[in-house]
Parts: C-alpha cells; sequence; structure tokens
C-alpha cells in the first residue's frame, strides 16, 4: 500500500467508458507525472484525486483512507490549476492563504504560514498586489504558494507550464524540481510535453485512449518502451519505428531494412530471443541519437553496426544535425555531432548503436521482451 | 487497503443539493407563471368562457368564431402591414445608418446616443408624442401651414385607411436606432484585413459592402428579424397611447383585439384564443432562433 | 456585444462624406424631434400651442404645465396629478428589480458552475419564457392574483414584474459567468469554500458590470411597462397608465402642454439612466437580442 492509492480506477459518461481500469500506487515523496496527448485522460484522472470529478468505479486512498466522495477541501491536497486560477479581487495574499481561512486556521498562524512560503518562492515583495499586477511567471509562483501553504499530503499539478513561454517554462520546470528535492512531497503532475515529464518525474505513467500504457521510471519509459505509441510519444525527435524482417545469420538475429534504393541491409541485434522471429516481419525501433557518424557511436556499446544509405535532408540545428533518410520506406531521423560534414544526396556510412535499438509486434504494437 | 464504503460524505451530498434548492424558487415560478399559465390559457380558449372563466369544453368553437370575426381580421391583416413595414424600414434604416456611422465620423460618440435613446422612452410616452405631432390641428400640419406650405396635408392619423402607417412612423422611432446599433457591433466585428484584401483585389467601396459586408453581417439580420418580429406581435402599448385603436378599429392589432375581447367584451374564450395564436406566432420565430442559438454555444 | 472599437478600414472620398454626414445629420434631426418638441411645448401656454408652432420656442415660458401634470391634473376621476403615480412606480420598480436580479444572479451561478443533467433544458425553458407574449397568461394571472388577495397593489405588480424579469437576468448572468473561469471555482472548493461562500467571495466582486447591467435593464422595462400596470394596477396604477389616462382623458379641455410635460416627467428617470449609463444600457440590449 502506498502513500496514494489508485485502484481499478474507471471513469464513465453515461455509457461511455473514458477511464478505463486504473491502477497506480504512488510512495511518499514521489513524483508522478501523467502524460499524454490531450484527451487520453489525464486530467480527468487528476480531478478524480482531487475529488472535483465523481468517481465511477474503483477506489482512491490518500493515506490510507479511502476518499471517494469525500468533499476536495477535506482531502488534504492542494492544487495547482494551469490558468493558475488566482482569485482576480484578492491580493496576492489573500489569496494564498484563503484556503487557511475557509478551514478556520487563525489569523496569526495564516500569516506565519504565508510569510515562509512566500520567503521560499521569493514572493514576498507581491504580496499586497493583484493577480492582474502581475507576470505570468510571478502569478505560477502564487498559484504554487497558495498550495504550499496548505502544507498538503499531496499536490497536484494540471499542466502548470504551458500557459508560459518557452524561456519561462524551463526556468519554472528547474524550479519545481527544485523544490520537490528540498520539500520532499508528494506531487502528481499532470502535462502533456514529454520533457516536462523526463525531467521532473520519479516515475510517469504513459497515457493514451483512457489506459495507461506504460508505468516506469523516465529511464524504463525511454530505454524500454512498452508499446509504439510509448516509443513515438516519448521522445523528441521522435524514435524512428521501421517495418523490418528478421533474419537469422551464424546464429545472430538480424534486422533487415530497406535502405534508399530499396536494397535490403543487415543490422543486427543484441536481443537473442529475436532469433525465434526468423523470417517474420517485426518493427525496429531506433532513437534518432543511436543514429550517428561513426567517430560520433557510443563508444561504450558493444554493438554499433555500420549503415550505409542516402542522406535525404540535412537540418543543422546548432548543437546537432538532424538528417533524414529512407529506412523501410519510411523517414527516419539521424541526429549527429554538429559539425559532421554531411550533404544531402549523398551517400554516408552512419553508425547504429544496436544495443539501444526494440523490437515490436506488428500486429499488437507491444513491445517484444528480451 | 481500508475498506470504507464509497459514499459521499454530509458536506458533499449537501453541496450537491444546494445548487438545485437555489435554482427551485425560479424554476416553480416559471413552471407555474409562464407554462402552467400557457396552459390554463390554452385550455380556457377550449372553453365557452365568457366574463368569467368556465370550464365548459366547446372545442374549437372559440377558433372558429375568431376567425369568422373581421374585427380579428382586420386586426391580422394589420399586423401584416405593421410587421412587413416595420420590420423592412427599421433594418433598412439601422443598416444604413450603422454602416455611415461606421466611416470614421467625426462625433460619432455623439450621434450613437442620439439615435438609440428612443429605446429608452416607454411606448406611452413614445405614442404620446407622436399622437400630437402627427395631429393635424396643432401638429405637423399645422406647422407647414404657418411655415408657408398652404397645400400641405397629412392627416393620416385621422384616417381609417392609413392610421396604420403611422404606428410604423411612431415605432420605426422608437426602435430603429437600437437595430443600428446592433449591425455596427456586427460591422465592428469583421476583420480589418479581410476589408483590405478586398479593396488590393480592387472592389470598390459599393461592391465590398454588398458582396463582402453585408452577406457577414448574417448573424445581426438574422437577430434583427428576430427582435423585431416579436415586438410587432407583442405591441400594445404604442396603439392605445398613440391611436387607441382607432379611428374606429382601423388600427387594431391582435394584442389590442386579445384585450378587448377578454376584459371588455366578455369573451374570455375568444380572447383566450387570439392570445394562443399570438403564443403560437411567437414560437415559431423564437424556437429555432433559440434552440440554434443555444446548440452553437454547448 | 463586445465594446465596438475596430474602426473601419474602408476609404470614401470627400462627395461620398458630405453625404454621409448630411443623412447622418437629418436622422438625428428627427430623432431629437420628439423629445424637442415635448420641451419646448411642455413650456408653453396651452394657447401658444393650439393658436401657434408646435416647433416654435415659447414666447412666454411658463413651468405652470409641469407643476400642473405633477400635482394638479385629473388622472381618472382625482384631480391628483401623477405624483402618486409616480411613487407606486418607484415603490415597485426598486424591489422587483433587486429581487429579480438576484435570483438572476443565483441562477447564473448554478447554471455556469454547478451543472447538472439537464440543466440547458431548464434555461432554453427559461429563455423562451422571456419571448411570450404576455396576453397568454393575463387571463391566470389576473385570477391568481385575485385569490391571493394582490390585485391592484404594489405589491401584486412586484410580483409579476419578478416572475417575467428573471429569465432576462438569469440570461445575463448565465452568459457573464459562462466567460468567468471555472477552475476559480474549483480552486477555491479545493481551499473549502461552499456554494455561498464561492458565491460571496469569488463570483459577486467581480459581477459589477453586468449587475449594472442587468439592474438597468430590468428598471426600464418594468418602469416602461405598461400592460401589468394597466391589467393588475388598479388603485395602484404606475406612471405609464397614469399618463395615458391623462393624455386619454375625453373630459374638458385637451392640455398638450400638460400632456407633453407628463410625457416628460414619465420618461425622465429611464432618460436619466441612460444618459448617465448609456453604454451599459446599450450592452444590455444587445446581449438581450444576441443571446446564448
Amino acid at each position: 500500500m502506498g502513500f496514494l492509492d489508485i485502484q481499478n480506477v474507471t471513469k464513465s459518461y453515461g455509457n461511455v467508458e473514458v477511464l478505463h481500469r486504473v491502477d497506480i500506487s504512488v510512495d511518499e515523496g514521489e513524483f508522478l507525472v501523467l502524460v499524454g496527448p490531450s484527451g487520453c485522460g489525464k486530467s480527468t484522472l487528476l480531478n478524480m484525486i482531487a475529488g472535483l470529478e465523481g468517481i465511477s468505479s474503483g477506489d482512491i486512498a490518500i493515506k490510507g483512507r479511502v476518499v471517494n466522495g469525500v468533499h476536495p477541501s477535506k482531502r488534504n491536497i492542494a492544487m495547482v490549476f494551469q490558468s493558475y486560477a488566482l482569485y482576480p479581487n484578492m491580493s496576492v495574499g489573500q489569496n494564498m492563504t484563503f484556503g487557511l481561512e475557509m478551514h478556520g486556521v487563525p489569523k496569526p498562524e495564516r500569516d506565519k504560514a504565508l510569510a515562509e512560503v512566500a520567503k521560499l518562492l521569493q514572493i514576498d515583495h507581491l504580496l499586497d498586489r493583484k493577480p492582474g499586477q502581475l507576470s505570468g511567471g510571478q502569478r505560477q509562483r502564487v498559484a504554487m504558494g497558495r498550495a504550499l501553504v496548505r502544507d498538503p499530503d499531496v499536490f497536484l499539478f494540471d499542466e502548470p507550464l504551458s500557459n508560459l513561454d518557452a524561456k519561462l517554462r524551463v526556468d519554472m520546470r528547474t524550479e519545481i524540481k527544485k523544490l520537490h528535492e528540498k520539500l520532499q512531497t508528494t506531487i502528481v503532475y499532470v502535462t502533456h510535453d514529454q520533457i516536462e515529464a523526463m525531467t521532473l518525474s520519479t516515475r510517469i505513467a504513459v497515457m493514451n485512449k483512457g489506459f495507461v500504457q506504460q508505468l516506469g521510471t523516465p529511464k524504463q519509459i525511454y530505454d524500454t518502451p512498452a508499446n509504439v505509441f510509448v516509443a513515438t510519444f516519448m521522445g523528441s525527435p521522435a524514435m524512428n519505428v521501421v517495418p523490418a524482417r528478421v533474419r537469422v545469420v551464424d546464429g545472430v538475429p538480424h534486422a533487415a531494412v530497406t535502405d534508399h534504393d530499396g536494397q535490403e541491409q543487415l543490422l543486427a541485434f543484441s536481443q537473442a530471443n529475436l532469433a525465434q522471429w526468423d523470417g517474420r516481419e517485426i518493427l525496429l525501433g531506433i532513437r534518432p541519437e543511436t543514429i550517428t557518424d561513426p567517430d560520433g557511436a557510443d563508444r561504450k556499446s558493444r554493438n554499433v553496426v555500420a549503415l550505409r544509405n542516402m542522406i535525404g535532408v540535412t537540418e543543422p540545428a546548432g548543437s546537432d544535425t538532424f538528417v533524414t533518410m529512407t529506412l523501410g520506406g519510411r523517414d527516419a531521423v539521424a541526429r549527429m555531432r554538429a559539425d559532421v560534414t554531411v550533404r544531402a544526396g549523398t551517400r554516408f556510412d552512419f553508425a547504429v548503436n544496436m544495443e539501444k535499438a526494440v523490437a515490436f509486434d506488428p500486429k499488437t504494437e507491444e513491445r517484444i521482451e528480451p | 487497503m481500508a475498506h470504507g464504503v464509497p459514499a459521499a460524505d454530509f458536506r458533499t451530498r449537501l453541496q450537491d443539493w444546494i445548487p438545485k434548492l437555489v435554482l427551485s424558487p425560479s424554476l416553480a415560478a416559471m413552471l407555474v407563471f409562464v407554462y402552467g399559465f400557457i396552459g390554463f390559457t390554452v385550455y380556457l380558449s377550449f372553453t365557452d368562457s365568457k366574463m368569467l372563466p368556465s370550464y365548459d369544453w366547446v372545442g374549437l368553437e372559440n377558433y372558429s368564431k375568431l376567425w369568422g370575426l373581421s374585427h380579428w381580421w382586420t386586426a391580422i391583416t394589420n399586423l401584416g402591414i405593421f410587421a412587413a413595414l416595420y420590420i423592412v424600414l427599421c433594418t433598412g434604416i439601422g443598416l444604413a445608418l450603422a454602416i455611415f456611422l461606421d466611416q470614421k465620423i467625426r462625433g460619432e460618440g455623439l450621434l450613437r446616443p442620439v439615435y438609440l435613446y428612443p429605446m429608452a422612452l416607454s411606448f406611452i410616452v413614445t405614442g404620446t408624442a407622436w399622437k400630437w405631432i402627427l395631429d393635424p390641428g396643432i401638429g405637423l400640419e399645422n406647422t407647414m401651414h404657418l411655415w408657408g406650405w398652404e397645400s400641405f396635408h397629412f392627416d393620416w392619423i385621422k384616417n381609417r385607411d392609413f392610421a396604420i402607417y403611422t404606428v410604423v412612423i411612431a415605432a420605426v422611432w422608437q426602435t430603429s436606432g437600437f437595430v443600428m446599433a446592433m449591425f455596427l457591433a456586427g460591422l465592428r466585428g469583421i476583420d480589418n484585413e479581410i476589408l483590405k484584401a478586398a479593396q488590393i483585389d480592387g472592389a470598390s467601396n459599393w461592391k465590398l459592402y454588398r458582396r463582402i459586408v453585408i452577406p457577414m453581417l448574417r448573424p445581426a439580420f438574422l437577430s434583427s428579424f428576430v427582435i423585431l418580429s416579436h415586438l410587432a406581435v407583442k405591441s400594445y402599448d404604442l396603439i392605445i397611447a398613440l391611436t387607441g385603436g382607432g379611428p374606429g378599429r382601423a388600427t387594431e392589432l391582435p394584442a389590442t383585439f386579445m384585450y378587448s375581447y377578454t376584459f371588455t367584451r366578455n369573451s374570455m374564450g375568444i380572447g383566450a384564443a387570439s392570445a394562443v395564436i399570438m403564443l403560437m406566432t411567437i414560437a415559431a420565430i423564437m424556437t429555432p432562433y433559440l434552440y440554434a442559438e443555444l446548440k452553437e454555444k454547448s | 456585444m463586445s465594446a465596438a472599437t475596430q474602426e473601419t478600414a474602408v476609404r470614401t472620398g470627400a462627395v461620398t462624406r458630405v453625404f454621409i454626414y448630411g443623412l447622418l445629420i437629418v436622422f438625428a434631426l428627427f430623432y431629437l424631434m420628439p423629445l424637442f418638441v415635448m420641451l419646448a411645448n411642455s413650456l408653453k401656454p396651452l394657447s401658444e400651442i393650439t393658436g401657434g408652432n408646435m416647433m416654435a420656442l415659447p414666447q412666454a415660458w411658463t413651468i405652470e404645465p409641469w407643476q400642473k401634470a405633477w400635482s394638479s391634473a385629473q388622472i381618472g376621476v382625482e384631480p391628483t396629478g401623477l405624483r402618486p403615480y409616480f411613487l407606486n412606480s418607484i415603490l415597485m420598480v426598486v424591489p422587483a428589480v433587486a429581487i429579480s436580479t438576484i435570483f438572476g444572479a443565483l441562477n447564473g451561478y448554478v447554471l455556469t458552475k454547478w451543472r447538472f443533467r439537464g440543466d440547458s433544458i431548464l434555461f432554453g425553458l427559461l429563455l423562451f419564457s422571456c419571448f411570450i407574449p404576455f396576453q397568454i397568461v393575463l387571463i391566470p394571472m389576473a385570477m391568481i392574483l385575485g385569490k391571493l388577495g394582490l390585485a391592484g397593489s404594489v405589491p401584486g405588480l412586484v410580483m409579476v414584474h419578478v416572475v417575467y424579469g428573471i429569465g432576462f437576468t438569469t440570461l445575463y448572468y448565465r452568459n457573464y459567468y459562462a466567460a468567468f473561469p471555472t477552475e476559480l471555482v474549483r480552486a477555491a472548493m479545493i481551499d473549502g469554500a461552499g456554494f455561498f461562500r464561492i458565491f460571496w467571495r469569488i463570483m459577486l466582486p467581480v459581477s459589477g458590470p453586468i449587475t449594472v447591467v442587468s439592474v438597468i435593464w430590468q428598471f426600464t422595462n418594468i418602469w416602461n411597462d405598461f400592460l401589468f400596470g394597466v391589467s393588475f394596477g388598479g388603485q395602484s396604477q404606475p406612471m405609464t397608465a397614469a399618463l395615458n389616462n391623462l393624455v386619454q382623458s375625453s373630459t374638458g379641455v385637451k392640455e398638450y402642454n400638460v400632456h407633453f410635460a407628463g410625457a416628460i416627467l414619465a420618461a425622465l428617470p429611464t432618460l436619466l439612466v441612460y444618459i448617465v449609463a448609456g453604454r451599459y444600457f446599450v450592452r444590455g440590449l444587445m446581449a438581450g437580442s444576441v443571446k446564448g
């Protein structure tokens, strides 16, 4: 039993089930990120934890107490909203202490809690202002401050950074991470941004179409995605997933993929059990950063194989250069070092780190376990 | 794992009920005073009620009597003339004023309230003012004579064949400014880039308005049509104050017909039947409109 | 329905502009003329009207018609002037506006922030009730008011206006609150505020503009109402019904100057509201027509 337990929870509107049998157990101090495209059910799940939406079946328990049907204010949770939801008619200070006031906390205590949190978030000088006079980043801080003042068991964040511009978003991301490391609070955080999910979380639940596709640490999710959806949703640019055929040569399974000219090229797998798939179609998953120029390949890898292919388009991005090629009849992206000389329309010797490659069953799109 | 019964606590359940409790007085009032009363009036229209309500069912007799009454036909014909002219003139004047006012006019801030203030007045006040202005003895005709236009003749308000048009004049005076405001809001909502694009395409101002701007004002046309037609059907006060339904019965409208048959001519059943027909007319206009508006929003 | 701000990008030539200005001014005169006639003639002795030009300014200025209209003109059978009826209107308007606005605000709050199954059907019914021809409810309303002992009384009129005004006030507040972020209400719920506390502390403080719109709309409508006043007013007739009585009285000489003074008196409150808060008046008109 964890600190926050989501057990067999479903949500239906009428006859339509929008969230199917979710089971997640969150430990104290964990930072769980629910990530997925819009409409995947992540916000619904968060609202159910908050008590803002009813639970159709299953249980949600906080610290071992089932809270189904308990009023949001009695769950000892705090929530940071996407729009920040600051009360426009109240000052920053009043905004932050409104919850304590509603819970009957005496004024001196409220002021003490407010002073502490304001200092922590460096917003002491803003306490008398109205939300309308604050910048986006400041509002974001106040919204977090309002949650912190309550000292709740669980913090819920609903896409808190999506209204900020790109630069501020990165800064606030770091800030939230620091705050979590300092306070060791339990957080459930909803976002559609996979980078936020990777950087912030201790664990990620990737959701799609009302199902939890995979629950695991960022590393598990990134390196061993459970299925094609997770593989392509997490990571930017997305993982290349191309059709290939398994061929066992000298007892070693290889992925046979067609190159630009339609010629078959063999890439040796590190995953021995794929020999069982000899002659069958699979989907081969290779992350862009594992296709490099030979000098840029991972030296620690024991399985870097060569791939000669035509360069389609090159996109220098400053820190890296992205190269597009045709692989298995689809576009595939390689991520090269910035100073590599590549020219569109010429042939190039790529190095593929097959240690990191994954294979999916083309029927179920599930990963073939090693 | 604790196995509590996942039922809502008292406060949560109370919070679920409070909104409905708060809404209920208004809903009850609406159900009784609007829909209940409509039902009751519909029922009365099928009874032989005279001075007092009676509950003796007579079927469609009142309706057949109603459609046999020349007074009712006068009222319906008048409504047709009045509504058609009122809607066309208000829309035409309102649209013209709105387009002209939208040409970066100096003093727009002064003109707009002047066009609109009649809407703040009671129809009784409007009626009183126009009653004397249109009166040939002291009003416009007299003024023109005093100004030297001896042959000027304008006695429509005393003329059975023309009195209904004086009602149109007063009603247009009262409402056209409001229609102007609706069109002006519509014009101000049109993206200027579309206008610029059309000018670059070489459209003259006339073509620009006829081909691009006016078609884009469709929602404003629709709204003003609905509002004006429902105001026309409900017109009562203005008739009372301006002509009193006269001369004779020349300016009777369904609203005045209903009132006099119900309360002064002791034919409540027929009065109720005429009210039902008024309601059906308005429902035929409003229901599709409201339905579309609500659907669009949700 | 938002504030008209964007200027058109259309350009016009000089001749066209002269034509446009000319037409706009002609219409301005058309709209102003009745007001001028009422005002000018209310300040003339009767002889100047019957023997003179309606469009002329008074030669011998007098406020006697105003005094007469206010305190001694024959209304029906009593020579009371319009004063007692003005008072009736005030006594009727103030509570009717207050009550219907309060209900409208609460209804709008429920219909947007505490939604439940079937709420939009209820709102549709409420909306339709704004537009019914009141002739359809006159007969049963007369009976009910009689049964309740409210016929011919100010409280009776208040009740009638509240009942048929709630649709509009609800419409205003609903549309206004619909644009108000629901996340704020959710935040307040998590903070531990209940239904009324959220309304009082979160919604009401930002409801100023729509409250002005609603109050002005209700005030104008109820003050200007004639049908209910004349049907159910009895001994407590409002200003509009009294003015009509004054003007239509068939006995004696027609005192046009007194009629005009009376008409202005009846129009004065709503005219003042229009002059002071015209912007909100227009917003109310637009919201009442371009609904949603």
